[in-house]
């Protein structure tokens, strides 16, 4: 294979991912084997990109029917410190992350080769292998599916913001006034709902490309099955003498970006803050909670292991007395 | 010791009382209501803190669950007998470890769940969390203990 995923064998890819969809659709565990079997990654080669935000605008286009659309005036919520969160007039904000923009492309000055150049990076949500924000959802609002995309059920979401809060880049951004929280206790519990890349699932489960990678005229970016994108990523990064992120960053993401600079450098060189995440090295956030998770399994053997000791020493106790 | 013995009692309690904080601590409410806020509570706002603590204490409760279990098929139910009110909160005490080990198993990477059941999960885990509480707090109330024809009910 030449690395390229072809329309045709991604569209095949596309309806079994689609058949997986309808099975999921049932309330009973999914398949509980690895989900990383069939899970897709996209390549962003950041070489490509003209910064054109040709992706920007269609995916402002096809995800508009998914973008909130709150009531005003807002209920007012206690107490004081909790603020409203309204994008809702500024839909046009192209800059940044917000609730009506789920990907946008940020800028480094870096020198390439001696030469100093500008790189332009597209930038959304990263779609973890082990993803915090699903994993911490309080309501099972946020979840992997297994195609390896995470997605925020906008349904369920009371707009805490938990999961922007751990998550390693704070990709998932608020909007108040719409959702559940409405219904529920609005003056005292919730603020919205939490909006970020589902990478198109609705378009994947159709066999369709994300609307980001159909629209960009430079083919920055690719999508596939996650070895054969990383073994991309590889013969590139070898190629060009380049460097890698995604692959390990938060334990393992779904999104490769491939680069002729260090991606130190590139987080040096843009503009970082609420809704601009940064290109840091990330720990995977969820390694301790999985490691505990494991021990657990020792904590009844133990308790049992101390109830016999303490049944035997004391049939040798009561043994001994009547001996005696 | 035995499942009278004071010691696990206090064990017990305090950790029911360190999960039950950590888990409504799942919830983004303690930043909102102030209680991060008060001297030496700031970790409570820090979801990492409060999800690895609520792990710690469940492995703790599972520890002193199977103890408490094999201790009284083996020696406790030949003085003591189980109340009443002591198969309720064996009850939902169950709910809350079977709900529990299922989202500690969803948590863990390449295992999905659907997102409905997802949400079943976590809200019956909530409710018989919940649930537990609330009898419990009663029962002390009410003076019910969990065995009877001994001295020293736990």
């Amino acid at each position: 294979m030449d690395g390229k995923i072809s329309r045709r064998s991604f569209i095949k890819g596309g309806l079994a991912v689609a058949g997986a969809a309808v099975a999921s659709s049932l309330p009973m565990p999914e398949a509980v084997k690895a989900s990383s079997v069939e899970e897709l990654a996209t390549l962003i080669d950041v070489r490509k990109c003209i910064g054109c935000e040709a992706c920007v605008e269609a995916c402002q286009e096809v995800n508009a029917p998914k973008f909130p659309e709150p009531k005003k005036p807002f209920p007012k919520m206690y107490p004081s410190r909790v603020k409203v969160s309204d994008w809702s007039d500024k839909r046009d904000v192209t800059d940044r992350l917000t609730p009506y923009n789920w990907l946008f492309i940020q800028e480094a000055t870096v020198t390439v080769n001696g030469t100093e150049e500008t790189l332009t990076i597209p930038r959304r949500c990263m779609h973890c292998q082990n993803p915090p924000c699903a994993d911490l959802c309080p309501w099972g609002a946020a979840y992997k599916l297994k195609n390896g995309i995470t997605r925020i059920n906008s349904d369920y979401c009371l707009g805490g913001s938990k999961c922007k809060s751990v998550c390693p880049w704070h990709i998932p951004q608020r909007q108040t006034g719409v959702g559940l929280y409405l219904d529920l206790l609005p003056a005292f519990a919730g603020n919205g709902v939490m909006y970020k890349c589902d990478r198109c699932y609705n378009r994947i489960a159709d066999g369709k490309l994300p609307a980001c990678i159909d629209a960009c005229p430079e083919d920055v970016q690719k999508i596939g099955p996650r070895d054969e994108i990383l073994k991309e990523a590889h013969a590139i990064q070898k190629e060009i003498g380049g460097y890698i992120y995604g692959e390990k960053e938060n334990g393992g993401t779904n999104t490769i970006y491939v680069s002729p600079v260090p991606f130190e450098d590139l987080n040096n060189g843009i503009e970082k803050g609420s809704g601009r995440p940064n290109l840091k090295p990330k720990k995977d956030s969820m390694a301790q909670a999985d490691n505990l998770a494991k021990a657990m399994v020792i904590a009844p053997i133990a308790g049992m292991a101390a109830a016999a000791a303490n049944f035997f020493i004391g049939a040798k106790k009561s043994m001994g007395s009547e001996d005696k | 010791m035995t499942v009278g013995s004071k010691a696990l009692r206090r064990v017990f309690i305090l950790t029911m009382a360190l999960t039950a904080f950590t888990g409504f601590g799942q919830m983004p409410i303690f930043k909102r209501y102030y209680i991060s806020d008060i001297p030496g509570m700031a970790w409570s706002a820090d979801f990492y803190a409060t999800h690895f603590l609520h792990y710690l204490g469940a492995s703790v409760l599972l520890g002193l669950f199977a103890y408490f279990v094999l201790d009284y098929i083996l020696t406790g139910r030949k003085h003591f007998q189980l109340t009443p009110s002591a198969y309720l909160r064996i009850i939902l005490l169950v709910g809350i470890v079977a709900t529990g080990i299922l989202r500690v198993f969803k948590n863990m990477p390449d295992v999905l769940f659907s997102p409905t059941f997802t949400v079943f999960i976590d809200i019956s885990h909530l409710g018989f969390a919940m649930a537990y509480l609330f009898t419990a707090l009663v029962l002390a109330v009410m003076k019910r203990g969990w065995l009877r024809n001994a001295g020293y009910a736990l």
